[in-house]
């Protein structure tokens, strides 16, 4: 039986300052599924997901969440859907100005007033998840690893247990231990919570340990998408060129001299 | 043509820019008397804008006031009208210079660090964070900010007031063998509630225009490292700017009738 989707996006378009960025993006995401998007830099996969977490008002086309259309709603509009959102940032984008406790238990002290004693346990709950101890509840961002920013940005995002999460090339910039160490984590975390969630990446070892599904970006649109399987058998010379990381091949390389 | 061209190019983005800014006045002001109110942020704002400010505004006020009377002096002196010495001090610091030069101040020491914070939070995507956690920049940021700006310059410039006449009295008394009873005396005879009320009206809009403009560039800021000191550089000059236009505009108020 075909599952429902949870997200839905249809005829997403954007430019910005005359350059066409994203040109009539489609995809859909069905209930519990991982789908990782692909793509070389300047494809507009950071766009696309800016559009979808409401940071950024398409110029056309539609985006449903349960069938919700929210591509027009103001931040209050979609508060509820928000809620339901967990996002993990590149670098995680944890708060310098707080320590990791406050930076984990942000949305719930924000949301419902917690006394510090209940936002810590937050804390500890979810940093436990990410297999971080307690030692580093007090601590500021500044005194830790790129690849600690991460496990907490992971807390954080899911410490009100979303049912949707994103991941922002959760990867980048660490290295291949740590890439490990991330991407089992997410897959841990994901199968726990039973979420939805949609991961930008151009590092292949991710898209191998997350992805039921994955799409291809390129300028724009995507122009393959299939199961994981799929991946090392499809014939499309795009992926193909992308995967085995080929400068020559019909994707052209940025600020390459023709 | 050429030059049509780039006059056209500049008004065009002049009044994109005001409505940018507009905009931005009018969501930063509708966020100050919107809930929830981050009291534990104003307060920290508070600590940050006013209580470390308050030894900077109080040198310059000092060393303000003693220069005044020293000039004052001595232009005086060819008139013989050194007399006026105390009251110009007392006037010209409360009506003018406590405000607005302690406002350049803060405005050199706030403006630029309100647009370091929030430029490095734009960049490194701490605002987007804010945002998806369903808290609101500007009620979060901005208008903690504001508020206590708005709050703390009439105290600052309250200080720098009671300090750089106290500067003069100083510089006259010690320097200038002024009596200090007689010095005190005609500072307080020639001085009213509306000399001293017109400065911190004045200092509060100030501090409303240290913190917008710190928001305003740090919020905008793009481009990484380079982008936040572009941000703060310019946080700083619009302020100082703004400062002394607002200064024009408000001494043409209260006192031309």
């Amino acid at each position: 039986m075909k599952k429902e989707n949870r997200i839905e996006v249809s005829g997403l378009q954007k430019s910005f300052a005359g350059k066409e960025v994203l040109r009539g993006v489609d995809l859909e995401i069905p209930v519990g599924t991982s789908l990782v998007i692909i793509g070389g830099s300047g494809s507009g996969k950071s766009v696309l997901l800016k559009h979808i977490l409401g940071l950024l008002r398409a110029d056309a086309g539609s985006i449903k969440i349960d069938g919700e259309e929210i591509s027009k709603f103001s931040r209050r509009q979609r508060k509820h859907v928000d809620q339901r959102i967990g996002m993990l940032f590149q670098n995680g984008a944890l708060f310098d100005s707080m320590p990791v406790w406050k930076n984990v238990a942000f949305a719930q002290i924000q949301a419902n007033n917690l006394s510090a004693e209940e936002a810590r346990q937050i804390a500890k709950d979810s940093l436990a998840m990410v297999e971080l101890g307690e030692d580093i509840l007090d601590l500021f961002p500044a005194a830790l690893s790129g690849g600690t920013h991460k496990r907490i940005g992971l807390a954080r995002a899911i410490s009100y247990r979303p049912d949707i999460i994103f991941f922002d090339e959760p990867t980048t910039g660490l290295d291949p231990i740590m890439t490990d160490v991330i991407n089992h984590l997410i897959v841990q975390c994901v199968k726990e919570l039973g979420a939805t969630t949609m991961t930008i990446t151009h590092d292949m070892s991710s898209v191998r340990a997350i992805a039921d599904k994955t799409a291809l970006l390129y300028k724009g649109q995507i122009i393959w998408h299939g199961y994981r399987d799929e991946l090392e058998t499809a014939d499309n010379p795009y992926l193909r060129q992308f995967m085995l990381g080929l400068p020559e091949g019909p994707i052209e390389v940025e600020g390459a001299v023709a | 043509m050429g030059y049509i061209a780039i006059i056209g190019r500049f008004v065009l983005e002049f009044f994109a820019a005001s409505g940018r800014l507009s905009l931005f006045t009018w969501h930063s002001t509708a966020a100050v008397f919107a809930p929830p109110v981050y009291l534990r942020e104003i307060i920290r704002q508070v600590i940050f804008i006013g209580y470390f400010s308050l030894p900077v505004v109080a040198l310059t006020s000092f060393f303000t006031g003693g220069v005044l009377a020293l000039q004052i002096y001595y232009g005086g002196n060819q008139l013989n009208s050194e007399a006026i010495v105390s009251t110009i001090v007392a006037l010209g610091i409360t009506r003018e210079l406590g405000p607005v030069l302690g406002g350049l101040m803060v405005a050199g020491r706030v403006s630029a660090a309100i647009a370091a914070e929030i430029g490095t939070m734009r960049v490194t995507e701490q605002i987007d964070a804010l945002t998806t956690l369903s808290t609101d920049p500007f009620k979060y940021l901005v208008a903690p900010r504001l508020i206590a700006a708005t709050l703390c310059m009439p105290v600052l410039a309250f200080f720098a007031d009671i300090i750089g006449v106290m500067g003069g009295f100083v510089v006259g008394t010690q320097s200038l063998d002024f009596n200090s009873a007689i010095y005190v005396q005609r500072t307080v005879n020639f001085l009213e509630l509306d000399d001293i009320t017109s400065g911190l009206i004045k200092a509060a809009v100030f501090g409303f225009i240290i913190a917008l403009m710190g928001c305003y560039h740090g919020y905008n800021s793009r481009g990484g490292a380079q982008g936040v000191g572009r941000a703060t550089t310019n946080a700083v000059v619009t302020a100082s700017i703004l400062i002394l236009m607002a200064n024009y505009i408000m001494t043409s108020l209260f006192f031309t009738a």
